[in-house]
């Protein structure tokens, strides 16, 4: 038996392997596993167990474990072995011990010591299994105790150490590239070893060295390029050829380090054109591993610096690739293309059929692999084609991980590209039908966004009639089962914003509907949330036309669940939803204007309009605003008070929040306040302990508020990046008007001209097979129309974005607001709320008196603000800047992120208790609302003020 | 560098489990697991690759080959060539033939510690330190001509070798 060698069983391992693998089921096997875990225990723990035996059963572990069950029992009897002196014991002892252990093991402190002496040995093999235990199992710690041995292996006369040593430097280098960045250059040495192995070898690590930092090797550039010579030329003994190809991995290795010298450096690219040039001729392209050659070059090629030759055989080896019967082939092949089309675009069109075919195949692999070369080769005139095949494919497979990402790709085409909004939404609302809950969040936000703002163009009925359509294709998708929670959102808001915007569908089609989806998806919050913010857009428009309002019987029995909900946030809009239907149409006109989503809410953060207020309280005597840092004494005691966690988480999120502005708090208190800053801090015990108790219920608190902010950040740049350009930006409002006008035309004429070449192609494709339909759709197009069209497309969308930007500044809100942001010292919480608590401070009853102000502002701003939120992301952020107590974490909850903030705001300094309770039990809105709307006046400033502002957005 | 070296059979039966990171056991059986059933929903005539940034996470390649009743797996990342990595399991493959001479599934499962030796000198560490079996073959027949001769002393009883020459 000579294949046996040196690797005896027993009979009773060999009947362990054969009676698992004659088991029928996993749980016949698990049972067999289980006595042999019991026969080991008992076994192993036997005292003078001879070497052999101990060898044994130390593979019946590694065996056991490796069909999934625990050996770890057996662990130190591993280490153990790895001190005998047999070879064969020890090298079991360290195969064992590398494949039970890692390297933060208890038990690796028990083996470091061998390692070290066993690095000294004199027989290699010894040295060997060490050196493979030291790339597993040594730490960042352990590193020095071995790092002189291996270094010393280095020169070791046995070139199957030296290669260990190498890659054990490589691996320490991999672990903690500091502990070793003074040997790297061992590296450089070895390159020059006699032994080609040893220098194939070294090429591993400088490949990692190299692609982290290319500049330092440059000197190298030659060195590889004549090694890569030398190897193609079969210099090298016929050990190392493999299949007839001279050391292919080696000239595999070569290959990539040179396309990372290569790349971008047009000197350093010269040197390899001849080398790779030889390669691409003398390739045998009928083995794999020649084609797997072929291909690194075709890689290389596509990295340095373009050489027309070099491409033009790349081109080749890519048609031979794709006109292959191997899928194996295709796949790279595919690959490749993706690769060089960056550089030639022009070729793709070539293979078109191709593509199509490998898109149509059969196998996942390829199809995906197809995929990913389409979504590099979209443009806008074959983004429809595209797209729309993505979203089948999307459909039709189950991986949530590939799904995700598919989803996200038609979305960023789609935004990128989208030939007419109408085609946009319909392809958004089948990407969240079946993929909904895969896709981020701003993305929908993206979509409501859109339908509210239009794209940009002046024509409103152009922006009626989207709507329209989106509500009407929104009300058939309701009909559908299980909609994802995201889309469902994105459906309610629309529907409550435009439902009845047209007449089309009356209020109680639409509340109904989204009665409906509250009742249908009843444990989802979010979207009960959204809906009932839709019913009270839906009622208050209702309202403000002079409609005579009739709620539904199903809306109130929802209303009533609502009213009683466990979560505060539902049980909020609830109460403001009973609120605004109790008001008088003028005053529901105020607070919810229709169709003013894209309004600019202006947030004035100083509070400013109450500076007359707190004027008139300070000379009456009363005591200004003490701002909570000169307060520390007195919260203390107010900690010491309440100890309940609800008081210390709050202190726990505010103190996060306010963090960063801190030393600004102190400069700019007294701005408004100078007449009385020397006031001593004097202790209110009674307001912060109410405040607390108060405020924090009512306050929805999931985590995640961060998070939120995070993820909208960028929304807006989204959109059409690329068109905006900095010169229109400056010209004025008037000549805009102009520009306007012509951009109208030269968007339409564009676009039609688009069709009539889309068109125009059809007929002649028809004649031939679907499958070249598709690839005219695909690649056709690139080539004789795109230029001109697309380019006129795109500058008729940036002028007329430009006009919409300009006049209607809402969206520059964000921005200015990210910009104003860093410039001046953001205003934290405290400042916010400083002018109102510092009055109230003084009154007898401040409260009473601020609570119809408070009130209106809060119902206003939510009320307002809501739509506006939901509309544009980024505004969350700046709220969520401003104010930075912001305890709205609910992070799809928009509403109630924007009407919290306000609560925050003023409250937030702990100063107003009263304003949380009253926003749902506020005595007389009426006056309060009318207060706000002039509170909003004078809050609202035209952004024009701010040129800047259209620098940053356009720039 | 190569993440994992894995030997199933097509039942899903782990042969050989090899990965170059640390994993727990029960990662490294839900990683099987994962391979075991993307490779059993292949077709035949299919391409040898897949993409397996699902189950491995991101940059991982994944390239297998079917011989008889087992399935090599390679799972690497983008610093190596897909079929280059072809290649390396048909010298792995060579290799094991050469040492069982006509290999199958038996000897893989009755020789699991050769099989590691062979594994061990053509991948270390990660990387790929040998790719030529005859290289491969002198240093594997080496070290079992050293280990046998130091463990000479104890005698071994033979009845194991027997009952698989069956």
């Amino acid at each position: 038996m000579g294949s046996q060698g040196g690797f005896y069983q027993s009979k009773e391992f060999l009947d362990l392997v054969k009676s698992i693998g004659e088991a029928r089921s996993k749980a016949e096997e698990d049972r067999i596993v289980l006595n042999e875990i019991e026969t080991l225990k008992r076994r192993i723990s036997e005292p003078d167990i001879p070497k052999r035996k101990m060898k044994e059963y130390i593979i019946r572990l590694v065996y056991i474990e490796m069909l999934g069950h625990d050996a770890s029992f057996g662990y130190i009897h591993a280490v153990k072995m790895t001190h005998d002196d047999s070879l064969l014991v020890k090298r079991t002892g360290y195969l064992a011990v590398t494949l039970f252990l890692n390297e933060d093991h208890d038990l690796i402190i028990l083996i470091v010591n061998t390692i070290q002496k066993d690095l000294k040995s004199d027989n290699y093999l010894v040295v060997c299994a060490a050196l493979n235990a030291v790339c597993k199992l040594i730490n960042e710690e352990t590193i020095p105790a071995v790092l002189p041995q291996v270094m010393e292996l280095l020169a070791h006369p046995k070139e199957a150490v030296r290669k260990k040593a190498i890659m054990a430097l490589h691996r320490f280098y991999q672990k903690s590239p500091s502990s070793v960045s003074h040997l790297v250059s061992n590296f450089r040495k070895r390159l020059c070893d006699n032994d080609p192995g040893v220098m194939g070898a070294t090429l591993c690590p400088l490949f990692e060295l190299i692609a982290r930092d290319v500049n330092s090797y440059k000197d190298l550039v030659i060195s590889f390029v004549s090694i890569l010579k030398q190897v193609a030329e079969r210099r090298l003994s016929k050990a190392y050829d493999y299949h007839q190809m001279p050391a292919p991995f080696i000239q595999i290795k070569l290959l990539k380090i040179l396309a990372l010298l290569g790349s971008g450096d047009k000197q350093a690219s010269e040197n390899m054109y001849t080398v790779v040039g030889d390669i691409f001729r003398k390739c045998d392209s009928s083995s794999n591993i020649g084609n797997a050659v072929l291909y690194e070059c075709i890689c290389c090629v596509s990295s340095i610096y373009p050489n027309p030759k070099l491409l033009e055989s790349a081109a080749d080896v890519i048609s031979r690739f794709l006109k292959s019967d191997s899928h194996n082939l295709k796949y790279m092949g595919i690959d490749a293309l993706g690769r060089l089309i960056k550089i030639s675009p022009e070729i793709a069109e070539q293979h078109q059929l191709a593509v199509i075919d490998c898109l149509e195949d059969p196998d996942d692999t390829l199809k995906r692999k197809t995929f990913e070369l389409l979504y590099k080769m979209t443009k806008s005139t074959n983004v429809e084609v595209i797209v729309d095949r993505m979203i089948d494919y999307m459909i039709s497979i189950n991986d949530n991980h590939y799904k995700t990402e598919i989803a996200s790709r038609c979305v960023e085409l789609a935004e990128q590209f989208a030939p007419s909004n109408q085609w946009f939404i319909q392809t958004m609302n089948r990407v969240f039908e079946h993929a909904g809950d895969l896709v981020n969040i701003k993305v929908a936000h993206n979509l409501m966004r859109l339908i509210a703002e239009g794209f940009g163009e002046d024509d409103d009925n152009a922006d009626t009639k989207l709507r329209l359509a989106a509500v009407e294709s929104y009300l058939r998708i309701l009909g559908e089962p299980k909609l994802p929670s995201v889309f469902l959102q994105v459906i309610c808001w629309v529907l409550g914003e435009y439902g009845t915007a047209d007449g089309m569908f009356s209020a109680s089609d639409i509340t109904g509907k989204l009665c409906d989806v509250a009742e249908a998806y009843s444990n989802d919050e979010t979207v009960k949330a959204y809906a009932t913010t839709a019913l009270m857009k839906i009622y208050a428009f209702e309202i403000a036309a002079r409609r005579k309002v009739d709620m539904l019987p199903e809306c109130q029995s929802l209303m009533e669940e609502l009213l009683a909900s466990h979560s505060t946030d539902l049980q909020q809009r609830a109460y403001e939803l009973q609120a605004v239907i109790g008001l008088d149409a003028h005053a529901v006109a105020c607070i919810m204007p229709s169709d003013a989503s894209c309004e600019d809410i202006e947030v004035d953060r100083d509070l400013s309009f109450l500076n007359d207020y707190i004027q008139e309280a300070i000379e009456k005597g009363a005591q200004p605003y003490i701002p909570e840092s000169e307060r520390s004494g007195m919260l203390n005691i107010s900690n010491f008070r309440n100890q309940d966690h609800h008081e210390a988480s709050s202190h726990g999120l505010r103190f996060e929040a306010y963090e960063l502005p801190k030393p600004a708090v102190q400069s700019r208190i007294p701005q408004t306040l100078i007449a009385s800053t020397e006031i001593v801090p004097v202790p209110e015990p009674m307001y912060p302990r109410e405040s607390y108790q108060t405020t924090m219920p009512s306050i929805p608190s999931d985590a995640g508020s961060a998070e939120l902010k995070l993820r909208l950040e960028g929304v807006q740049k989204k959109w059409g990046r690329s068109t905006y350009t900095p010169a229109t930006s400056t010209s004025n409002s008037t000549s805009q008007k102009t520009v306007n006008g012509t951009s109208q035309g030269d968007g339409a004429s564009t676009v039609s001209s688009m069709r009539e070449t889309y068109d125009s192609r059809k007929p002649q494709v028809e004649v031939s097979h679907e499958k070249q339909k598709l690839a005219a759709s695909l690649f056709g197009g690139s080539s004789k129309t795109e230029k001109s069209p697309a380019t006129g497309h795109k500058a008729a969308k940036a002028s007329s974005h430009v006009v919409e930007k300009s006049h209607v500044p809402k969206s520059s809100l964000e921005v200015a607001s990210e910009k104003a942001t860093p410039a001046q010292q953001p205003p934290d919480l405290l400042d916010l709320g400083e002018p109102t608590a510092t009055s109230t401070a003084l009154q007898l009853d401040p409260f009473k008196q601020l609570e119809g102000l408070l009130d209106a502002t809060e119902v206003a701003s939510a009320v307002n603000g809501a739509p506006a939120a939901s509309r544009s992301p980024d505004i969350m952020a700046l709220y969520a800047d401003t104010a930075a107590g912001i305890h709205n974490k609910n992070d799809a909850d928009l509403l109630s992120g924007l009407s919290n903030p306000s609560v925050t705001n003023m409250p937030g300094t702990t100063a107003m208790p009263q304003v949380t309770q009253s926003s749902s039990k506020g005595p007389n809105p009426k006056d309060s609302l009318e207060k706000d709307a002039l509170v909003r006046q004078m809050g609202v400033n035209p952004s024009s003020q701010n040129p800047n502002l259209f620098k940053d957005l356009l720039g | 560098m190569i993440k994992a070296v894995m030997v199933m059979n097509t039942q899903g039966k782990s042969r050989l489990a090899k990965f170059y990171e640390y994993l727990s056991v029960e990662k490294q059986q839900e990683l099987i697991r994962g391979v075991f059933s993307v490779l059993c929903s292949r077709a035949e005539n299919v391409s040898n690759f897949i993409d397996a940034e699902s189950i491995f996470g991101l940059d991982s390649r994944l390239v297998y080959k079917h011989f008889a009743t087992l399935y090599f797996v390679f799972v690497f990342d983008s610093s190596e060539n897909e079929l280059a990595v072809l290649d390396l399991i048909q010298v792995f493959v060579e290799t094991l033939d050469k040492c069982f001479q006509n290999v199958c599934e038996l000897d893989i499962v009755f020789n699991y510690s050769k099989i590691h030796t062979i594994l061990d000198e053509m991948v270390f560490g990660g990387q790929v330190v040998e790719t030529s079996s005859s290289e491969i073959m002198k240093a594997v027949e080496e070290i079992s001509k050293l280990e046998a001769a130091s463990n000479a002393i104890s005698l071994i009883p033979k009845s194991a070798s027997g009952w698989r020459s069956r």
